[in-house]
Parts: structure tokens; sequence; C-alpha cells
């Protein structure tokens, strides 16, 4: 029984990147875009899926590190003149250590107290890309502008190709280096601090240091996400790293998933085309309710969250085993 | 290998044919037919910018009113507008579906500097006409570099251009203090200021002082102006600080000549606030006029505007200055389809917006008019001076040209 389980996943994921791989073959330069940013989001909401769901630290600010990637990457590139594929390595260095530095803080935080403090920095970071001391950089409210990167070594693909492939490149390293980490002492070590962290320190874990770097590589995934989105957008602005930004990564880890790193593909193709779905629902109600995007979005969610209340993973598992025991049962 | 130009370019042909085009004549854009014009947009209908979202809504009553008339040279206008929520990376993805999956004409009144920002090169690049943006940002009067990309709101430089030349006609010896916000739109003003004064009258600005906008107030910033000894205040700021400045100058007692931009004028919003009496005498300059404006009461544009908002929208928009603005450029946009006349292709669009000689939108204060040329992509360059009297915007003097 276990065994089919376990060949079924592989069948499924090798099926999953099949598809990604093609997909740039068939598709047009416009869904191409929307694949990149699905594969960015889902770089992000695995980054946060580390620290929220596995180790228990709820973070509303984590568009604040997607901003300091993007903007690094920017900055690197317009301002030092870096390459962009060596930009983005560099900014998530750099969000590594801003997110390993604010875990010390979130150390005395705990729960709801933790997603306030972050909130915060959801709050602050729109603003604090505007701030005058630092235009000359940022280029204050008016942001930055990347040129297109085109494919490398004359390979015969388009700018939209060679990007989604890049995006994916990134994506599927960090998600095996997430499944990997999750899998092992360290990702033992992260759970039992979430679900008990006074046993985990009397079995000798670290829970300070764990915490903190655990926080620092949620912050670099982030950061990761916000680079290739720079370059994939070609611009960055505060618009593009506001409050909604931080809440949608909240809403695609839960309809993901927690703790499930599969599900984050899921919660990314949720946040990425609900609210393309909503507005086109809109349409359907007549003009005076072209005003009204959120509310049908959110009416989405309500129903999304009361089908599966465990993530879009949650529901495929329990789908998953009903169909096991059927099948076994009518045997 | 298929590039994505090369792509493009077969689904113009494609379009051209389907759409039957000759080809002795210059190929219609995609999303042209014989019935109906195909055009884009991205408004942000969600998000922290969603009170602009009647501009949207505005402009897809008025082509639907413009279809039941019977279209542009019996075309239908088709106007298909995207929720970008103002973020400029959604904007980007809904601008490529417009054009690549949609095949619009072109774009119409994208919203927002940012996002127009965001979607500029592209534009450009692929040679989709970006017409009038609905932005107040400068940048975009920038033919040379971005000749798909056109403007409409008259920039905020144009507009302090014109109140630092008022000044020089009507009070020379000026002694000026400005108080501005430290952001793009406070600079802007400054550069368009001391563009229009001139490098020869520089030195009648005797102070400045800047706020940011997560200040409190600006009070302590109004007493150090008053204290230059400056007899000409000039408040570039956003509502909730003018109304501050407003009330602030006039209780130090402070008697100089208040000019005020365009941006915080609106009565219920800052000079209420503020208070009616200590903003008499406030100098503005706008283009849009006040349909609730008394003196307007027979202007038949008004009169058409209301017969529009009570067959189309709402009592609501009537008074609403965003969906009047948005009358005005609707408008506009159907000036630009009957001057192309049978020649729909990108390059023509583009031509036409750039061809409009003092045509005079619906709803802009009457005397204004829009103007554009090759190398002149900013259409609305004019305003009327306006004195508040202490219950509405008195019109003082003629229209001014900046």
């Amino acid at each position: 029984m276990a065994g089919r389980n376990g060949a079924s996943q592989i069948v499924v994921a090798l099926a999953v990147a099949v598809f990604a791989l093609c997909f740039p073959f068939f598709a047009s330069g416009y869904h191409l875009y929307q694949g990149a940013q699905v594969l960015i989001l889902a770089i992000a909401l695995l980054g946060l899926n580390l620290l929220t769901g596995f180790n228990g630290q709820i973070s509303l600010g984590h568009g604040a590190f997607f901003a300091i990637g993007g903007y690094g990457t920017a900055i690197l590139i317009t301002k030092f003149g870096l390459p962009y594929w060596a930009a983005i390595p560099l900014a998530s260095v750099v969000c590594f250590g801003a997110g390993f530095l604010f875990g010390f803080p979130a150390l005395r935080f705990g729960g709801l107290y933790l997603a306030l403090a972050t909130f915060a920095l959801a709050v602050a970071t729109p603003q604090m890309l505007v701030y005058k001391g630092f235009d000359a950089y940022t280029g204050g409210a008016m942001g930055l502008q990347l040129s297109k990167p085109h494919a490398p070594f004359g390979l015969p693909l388009s700018a939209d190709q060679w990007l989604y492939l890049f995006c994916l490149a990134f994506a599927a390293a960090l998600y095996w280096a997430a499944s990997n980490l999750v899998r092992g002492r360290v990702g033992r070590a992260l759970i039992a601090i979430r679900d008990q962290p006074i046993a985990a320190e009397t079995m000798g874990v670290d829970a300070p240091l764990f915490k903190t770097t655990c926080f620092g590589v949620s912050a670099l995934y982030a950061g990761v996400a916000g680079g290739l989105s720079a370059i994939v957008v070609g611009f960055v602005s505060p618009e593009s790293f506001g409050l909604p930004l931080s809440l949608a990564f909240l809403v695609g880890l839960v309809v993901g998933g927690l703790a499930s790193l599969g599900g984050m593909l899921f919660g990314a193709l949720f946040i990425e085309f609900v609210p393309n779905i909503a507005d086109q629902l809109t349409v359907s109600f007549g003009e005076s309710a072209k005003a009204l995007p959120g509310a049908v979005y959110g009416v989405l969610l309500i129903l999304v969250m009361a089908v599966a209340p465990l993530g879009v993973a949650g529901a495929v598992k329990a789908a998953a085993g009903a169909a096991r025991r059927a099948f076994s049962s009518s045997r | 290998m298929l590039t994505r130009r090369s792509f493009l370019q077969s689904g113009v042909t494609a379009a051209a044919l389907a759409a039957g085009a000759g080809p002795s004549r210059a190929a219609n854009a995609p999303g042209v037919t014989d019935s109906e014009i195909k055009i884009g947009q991205t408004m942000p209908y969600s998000g922290p910018a969603s009170a602009y979202g009647v501009i949207g809504r505005t402009e897809a009553a008025y082509f639907k009113m413009i279809n039941e008339q019977g279209g542009v040279n019996g075309r239908k206008i088709n106007l298909i507008s995207l929720d970008d929520g103002y973020s400029p990376p959604k904007t980007v993805e809904q601008v490529r579906r417009l054009v690549e999956q949609e095949q619009v004409a072109f774009l119409f009144q994208t919203l927002g500097t940012p996002p127009n920002t965001a979607i500029r090169p592209y534009c450009n690049e692929q040679k989709v006409p970006q017409l009038f943006v609905a932005t107040g940002a400068a940048k975009w009067n920038d033919p040379k570099h971005f000749p798909w990309t056109i403007g409409y709101n008259p920039s905020y430089q144009t507009e302090a251009r014109i109140y630092a030349k008022q000044i020089l006609a009507t009070k020379p010896d000026a002694k000026i203090a400005i108080l501005y916000a430290n952001d793009d739109f406070g600079k802007d003003y400054i550069v368009g200021f001391k563009e229009g004064l001139g490098a020869s009258h520089a030195g009648m600005i005797v102070k400045e002082a800047t706020y940011e906008n997560s200040e409190p107030t600006v009070d302590s910033q109004v007493v150090t102006l008053q204290g230059s000894g400056a007899d000409l205040f000039f408040i570039v700021a956003t509502p909730k600080f003018a109304a501050q400045a407003i009330r602030k100058s006039f209780d130090l007692g402070w008697n100089a000549t208040r000019y005020i931009t365009n941006v915080s004028v609106s009565i219920a919003t800052v000079l209420k606030p503020a208070g009616l009496e200590k903003s008499k005498g406030l100098i503005t300059g706008g283009y849009v006029l006040d349909v609730t404006d008394p003196r307007y009461k027979d202007n038949p544009e008004v009169k058409a505007w209301k017969a529009f908002t009570d067959k189309y929208m709402s009592a609501a928009q009537y008074i609403d200055a965003n969906a009047a603005y948005a009358f005005g450029a609707a408008a506009t946009m159907i000036q630009v389809l009957k001057q192309c006349g049978s020649d729909l292709s990108r390059e023509n669009v583009m031509k036409q917006a750039a061809n409009l000689n003092k045509f005079a939108a619906p709803l802009l204060i009457p005397g204004i008019t829009i103007n554009t040329s090759p190398d002149v992509y900013d259409p609305i360059r004019q305003l009327q001076l306006l004195t508040f009297n202490g219950t509405s915007w008195e019109p003082s003097g003629g229209i001014l040209q900046g």
C-alpha cells in the first residue's frame, strides 16, 4: 500500500516536472510571464512555509524580504553594474542577513505578537524605500527600471522562454533544498520546536539558533523570489511590494497547505490566478460590480477554505486516502 | 525559431486577413474588424488606489453610449478594462494579456505612474499605442525615446510653471516662501516652478521648507516660513497637509498671497477642514470644471453630463471630479478614432493622437483645449486661474499657458 502511494507520488512529481519543462515550448509569451510569476510566488511560499508551516513562526511581513531581494537585485544591476545572475544570489544573501537579524527580536515574541511585529515590517518597508536618504539608490517613488535579459550563449530562446526557465531552475533547486532540509535532522528539530518547544530544548536542540537561522533561510527564499520578480517584471517600485503582497503570501500558504512543500505550487497558482478570475467574474455581474473584484475574491477564498480547510495539499491527501479505502473495500 | 515578435507579427497578419484587409493599404491594428475596435486598459479596481476605479467605469459607460449611437464610423468600441490593483507586476501581466491574448488595437488611460512606468518599455518595443495615460508625472512627454506613449493630465511641472509666470506678471517683487512634500510629487513642482521663474528671478524664493508624509503636522514649517518675511506662500502639499498649512498661515495672521496646487483644492476634503473663511483668497489653477458650481448650471456640457450620469451611472458619479475627468478623456479618444477615418493601423492611431488641434473635450473649463503634435506629447498645457471666494472657486483672468 505504502509502496503504491510512494509510486503514485513519484508519477505526479514526474508529470509536474515534465509539464514545467515542456511548457515554454508551446506557451505564449504572456503565459510564460504568468508561469514565471507562479514560480516566483512558489519560491516565496516555500520560504514562508519553512518558517510558519514547519517552525511555527507566523510572519505577515514576507513582502518586506521580497522587497529587499527585489530592490537589492535592481540596485546591484543598475548602480553597481552587476549581471543579473550574480545580483540575485548576492541580494538574497543580504536577505538572509536581514532575516537572521530580525529573527533575534522574533525570539521574544510568540504567536500573534510575532505576527504583529512582522506586520509592522510589511507596513514600514514601502515607506523606507522612498525615504530621501536612500532615494539615490532606490529611485524614490519612481522606482528603478531594468532592461530585460536575453538568453545567454546564443541559445535559441526568446527572452520570455529564457526567464521562465531561469525561474524554473531556481524553483527546482530551492524546492530540492527545502525538501532535504525538512526531511533530515534540521527538519525534525524545526518541527520539534514548533510542537513541543520545551521537550525539544531538553533533547538538546538549540532553539534560538534554529529559530533565527530558520528566519534567515526563509527570508533568503523570499529574497530570491523578489530578485527574480524584479528581473521578470523589469521594474521595481514601492507599489510592487505593499502590504497586499505580504497578505497574499499568507493566503497562498494556507490555501496550499501548511507544512506541505508540494502544496506551495497550488498556493502560488491560487494567488496568481484567482484575482484574475475574480476580475473576470465581476464582468458578468454588470458594470456596477466592476468595483468589487475584492469582494468576489473574498467569497472564492471562503469557498476554498470551506471545501479544503487543510489547504489543497490536505484535500488531495484526504481524497487519495478516501480513494484508497474505496478501492480496497470494493476488492 | 518562433520569437515573440515574429509570433506577434504572424498574429497581426492573421488578424488583418481575418478582417479582410486588402494588401494595398496599411493593415489595420489587431482587434479592429469591420464592426468593432477592441481596446485595452488597466485600472485599480481593487487595492489602495481603488477610488480611481470610477475612471474606468465612466469610460466604459461613455463607450456604451457611443455604441448605442452607432459607434465610430460604424465600428463599436469594445473596452476591455482589467484590474491591476495598482501593482506594477500585475499591470505588466494584464497588459501582456491585452496585447497578446485579447489582441487589442491599443491601450487607453492605463492608470497610475508606477504601473505605466512598468509597461512603457513593453508598449514601445511592441509598438502598441499607450494613449492618454492617467497620471500627472512629467515624464510621459518624451516622444523621442517613447514615441508610443502619450500623456493626458497637465503635469505638475506645467502647473508650477503657470504659477511662476502668473507671479512674475502680477507680483514681480514678491518674496516667495514654499512648503513642499519631500517626494517626487513635491519635487516635480519645484522643478517646474524654478524653471518658470527663470534663473534671473531665482532670488525671489526667500525660503523653502519640506515635510515628510509621516509627519503629524506642518505647523512648525509654516511658522519658519512666515519668519522669513515672505509675502507670497506657495503650498505644495497633499490634502491633509494643505489644510493644515492653510489654517496655520491664517491663524498666524500671515498676510501673504497664497497659491495652492491643484491636487488639494477639494472644498469638502481640504477647505472645509481648514475653515472656509480661512481659505478665502487662495489661488490655484484648474482644468476640469466643477459641475456643482452654480455658475455652470446652464452649460450644455454640464447638462449632457447630467443626462449621461442619469442614464448610465448614478448621482454619486455626477459630483465625482474623477468621473468628470474620465468623461473628457473618453471623448478625446473618440476624437482620435474619428480623425483616423478608415485607416486604423497602430501607426495612424498614434499619429492622430499626436495631431489633436484645439480639441475642446467636454467638461474642461471653457477655453481650455487639447493640443498635441509629433514632438509635444502633453495634451493639456493650459489652466484657468481660480480664486476661492469663501464658498466656491471663481475664475480670475484668462486661460494661462504652461
